[in-house]
């Protein structure tokens, strides 16, 4: 196999199984050697995983984490998609809030939990706000720069063809930026997954997150907390996927591949 | 009767005026001539080519005409009317990069008429869908399409709104040389059949002497007209015929000329 050849579908499943086995080894291997007492081997994981399956809490955790991320996610595009579709198209309006934006975007959501705290309590809604805040930002940019980036081919010819300013904003340069968006919001989902893990440490009790740290704190269940872990890269991976899975729609497949 | 001599009998009406334009673009309080004093009248379902250098502001006045840019004096007027903005029943096609990526080709030919009711609409579609020969790739997206294909159905999107005059912007520049001689075929074929008044601008002597009516010389930057060269030769027009030869070269000392100024 060279690097230039198409790889085989068998082999496309092969090499990452192996490389997760070759890991998983390691990871078992690195325990025994060790003789540690706290940190669980992939077995002892397993365990875990059966043990919180059987007592029916990880349905509702994996429900009520993926429940805050919609909503937090859900809202930041509501409120992100046509904001940035309007600083984008009025240049003047985005001179005056960018400032404002360039600040508050490098901030890390988890750095707004007291404030969260302080206007929602504690409970769902700090948690919902924090993946909010963490999703908002990357939606508005991407939106922002998708519409600057709409070829002037386009506006014109959206323009020749009588098309009034609302019809050219949904008929022409939401269209032509579908695809950066799509990329924004794919990125916004992924920040949105990390913000909820720490948001639920902290902010409330139940999700992964609280599993995460309720197992440690609750008679140092390492074989939990990896377990968690393990569960929440899985579902983030998923998560991603799925979004992908948008990109190859034929309406925006354009801008994601390369043409001549 | 010659394609030639019907056009001059149903020419008897002015289409479009260019009047005493010039345009004047200014750039860092830098301020660049680009178009002088340019006079200009198109009649009915006229071919006119506007030929020059590049660089030399044949597009701006194209887009002027269109009513993308305003001159800085001087008046464009259209069945008498000042242009002021850019209209449907004025369609500018721009090389292939025009068409919407994320339409079908029935999705791009439809796009200008929303506001017809939707049986007339898919008549007009299916139409122009076989005019321009994308028969068979109505659902395809332009992705799929080759240069030549694309250019096709933007010429269908311009014309399915029924324009009265085209403005097009070197559109064949971007399509390899055999693909080129096709499409100039096809846009003779097509304007033959729909009589619209066309603005085509070019820098390719023979493309122009092929095509036009009229060819407007113009000088390098800024542009002046240098000669409108009339092409009184009928299509389709024999490209080694000592006549188009003449005209041919007639027009090369002119850009010769133009260049050393």
């Amino acid at each position: 196999m060279n690097s230039l050849a198409e790889p085989r579908k068998w082999e496309k499943l092969f090499w990452p199984i192996l490389a997760s086995a070759l890991l998983l080894a390691l990871w078992h291997c690195s325990v025994v050697w060790t003789a540690t007492k706290i940190f669980p081997s992939p077995r002892d994981v397993e365990r875990g995983l059966a043990e919180l399956l059987r007592h029916h809490v990880l349905w509702n955790d994996i429900g009520d984490s993926l429940r805050r991320v919609s909503v937090g996610f859900g809202t930041a595009a509501l409120i992100g998609i046509p904001l940035g579709l309007v600083l984008g198209w009025y240049p003047a309006a985005n001179q005056v809030v960018n400032p404002v934006m360039q600040i508050l975007r490098p901030i890390s959501p988890i750095a707004w939990i007291p404030i969260a705290i302080i206007l929602f309590g504690v409970g769902d809604r700090a948690a919902m706000f924090l993946i909010f805040l963490g999703a908002f930002f990357p939606i508005v940019v991407a939106c922002i720069n998708g519409v600057s980036n709409v070829p002037s081919v386009f506006r014109r010819a959206g323009r020749n063809f009588g098309l009034t300013p609302v019809q050219l904003l949904a008929k022409v340069v939401f269209p032509a930026a579908l695809p950066q968006i799509l990329v924004g919001l794919r990125i916004a989902l992924g920040i949105a997954w990390l913000v909820v893990v720490a948001a639920e440490m902290i902010a409330v009790d139940s999700g992964l997150g609280y599993l995460v740290i309720d197992s440690r704190n609750s008679g140092k269940r390492y074989d939990l907390v990896v377990a968690a872990i393990l569960l929440i890269g899985v579902i983030g991976l998923l998560l991603d996927f799925g979004f992908r899975r948008l990109e190859k729609l034929r309406s925006v497949r354009w801008g994601f591949r390369n043409e001549s | 009767m010659s394609v030639a001599e019907a056009v001059l009998a149903s020419s008897l009406k002015t289409k479009l005026r260019v009047d005493h334009v010039s345009m004047v673009f200014k750039r860092g309080g830098k301020s660049t001539p680009v178009l002088e004093d340019i006079n200009l009248e198109v009649k009915d379902g006229e071919f006119v080519c506007l030929l020059g250098p590049s660089g030399c502001g044949k597009t701006t006045l194209l887009n002027a005409m269109g009513g993308f840019l305003s001159p800085t004096s001087g008046e464009i007027r259209a069945d008498a009317e000042i242009v002021h903005g850019p209209d449907p029943r004025r369609i500018f096609v721009f090389q292939e990069r025009g068409v919407f990526p994320w339409l079908t080709v029935e999705g791009n030919i439809g796009f200008g008429l929303f506001k017809l009711p939707r049986a007339e609409k898919e008549k007009r579609i299916a139409y122009y869908i076989k005019m321009v020969g994308l028969e068979g790739f109505e659902k395809a997206y332009p992705p799929e399409l080759s240069g030549g294909m694309k250019q096709r159905l933007e010429v269908a999107r311009a014309l399915a709104v029924n324009p009265d005059m085209l403005f097009l912007d070197e559109p064949f520049g971007a399509l390899d040389s055999i693909t080129r001689l096709v499409m100039r075929g096809e846009l003779l074929r097509i304007w033959e059949t729909e009589r619209k008044t066309i603005i085509f601008v070019t820098h390719d002597i023979d493309e122009a002497v092929q095509l036009a009516d009229r060819v407007v010389v113009m000088s390098a930057r800024p542009a002046t007209i240098r000669q409108i060269v009339n092409i009184d030769i009928p299509h389709p027009r024999d490209i080694s015929s000592a006549r188009y030869l003449e005209l041919r070269d007639s027009i090369f000392k002119q850009i010769g000329l133009a260049q050393k100024k």
